[in-house]
């Protein structure tokens, strides 16, 4: 080919080319605006498996097999639910929900909201370095070193990032959960089967099975994910005329995190319980126990997948509760702003990954107490808060158009007060399922 | 001094010492004066609630009010939309501070009390904001207010003068009613101004755009996040949108026109006038990233052979926009480029002295399809702070000044 031959060839492309992005400009553009809501959905939706969350579902699928799988798509609906009500509250107020509990419901119920999202917060905190630690020990690495490297990772992650970045790591961590995918096909499960269970219910009414029920769903919807998740679409701005995407993003979330519960529950059913190991009493446990069953890799993932969940929640539960707690007082707050410009709002993050690493690190610190504890507080702060939503979901002269319709609000209802109890049972029954 | 958490929920009691009721909000009626307490609520139960004017009151403390009157002189209470509720518009609410230039929430307000002949009137003094509010409205009615106020004194306070209170209210009728004007704000600096509507939320974002006149608000708007430049102006009606669009530098408007759905864009551009549609139009052309993009339609050209006096005259007499000139164009008979000045040269030289004696050495321009990434290598290398932009026969038809160059180069971080 001569040379001259070149330069047209590449110049015919490169008008090919211009002619196609021309062409291709309105979808692009479409798909930017789509982008630019996805986020705080999916993000929440899967910080909501963290390392508590994992060890439930370990536990549920090595004692029960499949027989639990049922709960997931009831699960699914209700997380959506609830999460819609948030996310379009956050899209058409433009405000986050402590900001809306102080403005519509006064300083002190707003101040008692805040005391108990900062105790709760620091029991969960402390759940997720206790995730740490366990994972990086099946790794060989002791919690002395593992526990402080992880605080400063996620301080600096947040220190050092602006809202936008922080967001990429965190959607990239969503991406890692696929590694409890992985280690699901490696146990070769018998796929008809888990599916079956899936669609059919099978309830029955051992107390165990009874327990590991309620553990499972007071596991999965978490008081503070609803701050979160409205702070993150006010933050990213997105307007009433996006709610569709952002209610997509919900969605996405919702089913993507309950397939993840559906592959840890799989995983564990087909090689634990399938070997008579029903007894397992923690996530490391299951991942140790899996190496001769499934093989080092299903062992190593699994390990690697508990480290990411609590790692990602490690970083979004302190910054999160720092948020809700500064905006509800009327703090400076955000990531994007200077540690001087908001003292408070860096002390509480910090003081929580400080606190939250430090416990753990006592030696024979009650982390089980301590574990415990938190899921109870959970469980006592999830009814206040839903019904905060449900009232102010409902305030036409904040939602305009988009207050709930009549049958959502029963939907809505029927879901809270089902959640409402069925995690009041899980705090005075306690499963041990942490 | 008083705190509007000590006197709603005080018991009143008229001039015989009958318990009247208690106090349950208190109004301002900024038509009338912009800082007293005009009116105050007394809710009865069952019964309906009263209206104690300011010329009623004797006195107040924490917890307890007297009135100059019988329970009988007092007027019944009916709402009216003209009276600024202490309570429900100000506590808990956001407002913007003025003079720290933040949007802040309000935790309490304080009172000053002024005696005139046989009343005492409570007049609004400062917004607090800070941590002895907090802890007012946390132990207001569990601990007595003398411990209260004991605790507090230890406290840092934080607290905004009335009169560089904004209040947010994105209700233009109430607006109205409340004689709220945007004087405070339009006195901000756009860029100040930009952050803090960032802060608020879309429809209180609105109401301020709806409040200001146009130049402020286009200044302000151009300083806005590229997301929301499009979300506010998207939801303005066209008129309007022109309206502050003209206002605007016409690369900054074309950068926005751009970023609105075409449907948007060309209602909007119907509306401006034919010139500055025409100017705005022919920068759309370009994609954001070129030189064409980047570039300035408002500029000075004049021809060689002028002098320094005449030039003078031309910027005084066309209102050239000061704030962005940097340096004037000089072309020959052909409409060609032959150099550029200074102004800082210009301002020095002689009247009578010819412009073409007062070029830079080097004459340096751009084409407008020319890569964003090829001006700032223009600029780096020949510290430039403006460069002009030619057509294909090397006539100028802009300018990109260095500001240009700067907010490029942070939208590509």
């Amino acid at each position: 080919m001569t040379y001259v031959e070149l330069v047209t060839t590449f110049g015919k492309w490169k008008e090919r080319w211009s002619v196609f992005a021309r062409r291709t400009r309105a979808l692009r553009r479409r798909l930017a605006v789509i982008l630019a809501v996805v986020g705080p959905g999916i993000i929440t939706s899967n910080v909501d498996n963290d390392a508590g969350g994992i060890t439930t579902y370990t536990l549920a699928g090595s004692q029960f097999g499949y027989k639990l799988l049922w709960v997931l798509i009831p699960l699914t609906i209700a997380l959506y639910v609830s999460e819609e009500m948030c996310a379009r509250m956050g899209v058409v107020t433009g405000k986050g929900l402590s900001d809306l509990i102080r403005e519509e419901f006064g300083f002190r119920s707003t101040f008692f909201v805040m005391a108990a999202a900062l105790l709760v917060d620091l029991g969960n905190t402390v759940a997720e370095f206790a995730g740490v630690a366990a994972s990086m020990e099946i790794f060989g690495v002791t919690k002395y070193i593992s526990v402080p490297l992880a605080a400063i990772v996620v301080w600096i992650l947040v220190v050092r990032g602006t809202y936008r970045s922080v967001e990429k790591i965190f959607l990239i961590a969503c991406a890692f959960y696929l590694s409890y995918v992985v280690s699901a096909f490696f146990a070769k499960p018998d796929w008809l089967l888990a599916a079956k269970e899936t669609v059919v219910p099978s309830f029955n009414l051992q107390k165990d099975y009874l327990l590991m029920f309620i553990g499972l769903v007071g596991t999965t919807i978490a008081p503070w994910q609803f701050f979160y998740l409205q702070a993150g679409f006010v933050e990213k701005r997105v307007a009433a005329k996006q709610y569709k995407h952002a209610r997509l993003d919900v969605l996405v979330g919702s089913i993507s995190c309950m397939a993840i519960v559906f592959f840890v529950i799989v995983c564990t059913a087909a090689t634990l319980h399938a070997h008579g190991m029903t007894n397992i009493s923690s996530a490391k446990e299951a991942a140790l126990a899996l190496a001769p069953l499934a093989g080092k890799w299903a062992s190593f993932l699994f390990a690697f997948g508990l480290l990411n969940a609590s790692l990602f929640a490690a970083s979004i539960l302190p910054l999160s509760t720092a948020h809700v707690i500064c905006e509800g007082l009327g703090f400076e707050a955000g990531i994007d702003r200077k540690i001087p410009e908001a003292p408070i709002f860096y002390g509480l993050y910090g003081g929580l990954i400080v606190a939250g690493g430090a416990i753990i690190l006592i030696p024979h610190a009650p982390l089980f107490k301590i574990l415990l504890l938190s899921q109870v507080a959970n469980g006592v702060w999830l009814p206040i808060v839903l019904i905060f939503i449900l009232l102010l979901v409902n305030r036409r002269d904040l939602m305009g158009e988009y207050v709930n319709s009549l049958s959502f609000n029963i939907v809505a209802w029927f879901i809270s007060i089902a959640m409402i109890v069925i995690t009041l049972l899980s705090v005075f029954a306690p499963t041990g399922a942490g | 001094m008083l705190h509007a958490t000590e006197v709603l929920g005080a018991e009143a009691y008229d001039v015989a010492g009958n318990f009247v009721g208690r106090v349950k909000e208190l109004f301002i009626e900024p038509a009338d004066q912009p800082n007293r307490v005009a009116r105050v609520l007394l809710g009865r139960g069952q019964y309906r609630p009263l209206i104690a004017k300011y010329d009623q009151i004797a006195s107040v403390a924490p917890g307890k009010m007297n009135l100059t009157t019988d329970e009988s002189a007092l007027e019944l209470y009916h709402p009216n939309e003209a009276w600024l509720a202490v309570r429900k518009d100000l506590l808990d609410q956001q407002i913007i501070d003025t003079s720290g230039r933040k949007v802040v929430r309000v935790n309490d307000i304080d009172f000053n009390e002024q005696r005139t002949n046989g009343n005492v009137e409570m007049r609004v003094t400062h917004v607090d904001v800070g941590l002895p509010g907090a802890v007012r409205r946390l132990l207001q009615g569990i601990m007595p207010p003398e411990a209260i106020r004991k605790i507090q004194e230890k406290l840092p306070t934080r607290t905004i003068r009335w009169e560089f209170v904004n209040l947010i209210e994105s209700d233009p009728l109430r607006r109205v009613k409340l004689r709220m004007t945007s004087q405070k704000l339009a006195s901000m600096h756009p860029a100040d101004l930009a952050d803090i509507m960032e802060e608020l939320s879309p429809a209180e974002r609105q109401s301020i755009v709806d409040s200001l006149d146009e130049e402020t608000a286009a200044d302000a708007i151009a300083e806005l996040d590229k997301r929301l430049q499009t979300q506010v102006v998207e939801k303005l009606d066209p008129e309007k949108a022109a309206d502050i669009i003209e206002e605007m530098r016409p690369d900054e408007a074309a950068d926005l026109l751009a970023r609105l759905s075409p449907e948007a864009s060309n209602e909007i551009m119907d509306e401006m006038p034919t010139r500055e549609a025409a100017e705005v139009k022919e920068l759309l052309r370009f994609e954001a990233d070129t030189a064409g993009g980047m570039m300035n339609t408002e500029l000075v050209i004049v021809a060689e052979d002028a002098t320094r006096g005449e030039v003078v005259d031309y910027i005084r007499f066309h209102e050239v926009p000061l704030d962005q000139l940097d340096n004037v164009a000089l072309v020959n008979r052909d409409a060609v480029l032959t150099g550029t000045v200074r102004l800082a040269r210009l301002l020095l030289a002689d009247s009578e002295q010819q412009v073409s004696e007062l070029t830079a050495e080097s004459l340096l321009f751009v084409h407008p399809d020319a890569k964003d990434h090829e001006v700032f290598e223009l600029f780096d290398k020949y510290n430039l702070r403006s460069l002009t932009v030619v057509d294909r026969s090397t006539r100028p038809v802009g300018m990109i000044t260095v500001d240009d160059v700067v907010s490029h180069m942070r939208a590509r971080l």
